[in-house]
């Protein structure tokens, strides 16, 4: 095996990863003091990475109101939102009760309608 | 106002506005850094941070408690980011090809600069910043954020394979220019 071949798992090693690396590469990580010297660089290198997690940015100024006031915004656009839904349901319940009245006017039409048959 | 992080979530999730604010009065610089480590700039890092709270707010409702807070904001700030800089790309329209060695552009490559930047916090700071965005994205990530692969894939939108691939690349780059091997940098030297 040539160290080409193992070139990209010598990251995932130097994590730590070996169970995501094929045996065969390992071992010829193992014998090989090329990739190892390799090795020991990507260990520098993760590790200097690992360090940026705990490197927090000074935001430029203004930035924490503007996000603020963009929620701000958008609490609004929801509220308004579901107050029109909620004119909408009360406008479909409303409907729909006055279908289901009509309904049953018309059940008591036809009711009647019978009765006065049946009296007729 | 409740202390912890959890506390703040579950009382936002009720629809208290004032510990959403809070919420993002603590983490806001920590998702701001993310963006910016991301898309390499502050205006558009600013961008990011602001649409990623935005999508937070309205999905709040769907954040179960199992992951932490600032874990999910790192995948929505992750995904903003690359729809962001997505549309940026078509906007230019230019198609950023990773394949560009971008590092021999870089100034702090040419050796007199090389010794200026001696600090290797500030050169890797730099180093990270030079890659190209799709390969920045990957390693900034994986490597600084300890995001899982699926989860980098997911919200860039990209099969996990090609996350894989475009980690290898990114971590190459970065490991040849600040820590090369003897027989690199003699190499370098001719
Ligand atoms: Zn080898």
């Amino acid at each position: 095996m040539r160290c080409e071949q193992v070139v990209d798992d010598l990251a995932d090693l130097a994590a730590g990863h070996t169970e995501v690396v094929a045996p065969d590469h390992v071992a010829h990580v193992e014998h090989c003091l090329r990739c190892q010297a390799e090795m020991v660089q990507y260990r520098k290198l993760l590790r200097a990475l690992r360090t940026l997690r705990t490197e927090v940015l000074e935001p430029s100024p203004g930035l924490l109101a503007d996000v603020l006031a963009g929620i701000e915004e958008e609490a609004e656009r929801h509220a308004i939102a579901g107050l029109l839904r909620g004119r909408r349901v009360a406008y479909l319940g409303g409907l729909a009760a006055a279908t289901a009245a009509a309904g049953g006017a018309i059940v008591l039409a036809n009711h009647a309608r019978r009765r006065v048959k049946l009296a007729g | 106002m409740p202390e912890d992080v959890s506390d703040l979530v579950a009382a936002a999730k009720d629809g208290d506005r004032s510990a959403f604010d809070e919420l993002v009065r603590r983490t806001y610089a920590e998702t701001y850094t993310l963006a910016y480590r991301m898309t390499g700039n502050d205006d558009d890092a600013r961008d990011v941070t602001q649409e990623a709270y935005l999508r937070a707010f309205r999905g709040l409702k769907r954040f179960r408690g199992d992951a932490r807070f600032t874990t999910w904001m790192y995948r929505i700030t992750a995904n903003c980011a690359a729809t962001h800089m997505g549309k940026r790309r078509k906007h230019r329209h230019e198609e950023l090809d990773e394949s560009v060695p971008l590092a021999d552009e870089h100034p702090a490559s040419s050796p007199e600069l090389r010794m200026e930047v001696t600090d290797l916090r500030a050169r890797l700071v730099e180093a990270v910043e030079q890659l190209p965005p799709k390969l920045r994205s990957v390693v900034v990530l994986r490597d600084v954020y300890d995001l899982p692969h699926e989860a980098i894939a997911a919200e860039l939108g990209i099969s996990e394979s090609a996350a894989k691939v475009r980690l290898h690349r990114a971590r190459r780059r970065l490991r040849e220019d600040l820590y090369p091997l003897p027989s690199e940098e003699s190499a370098r030297a001719v």
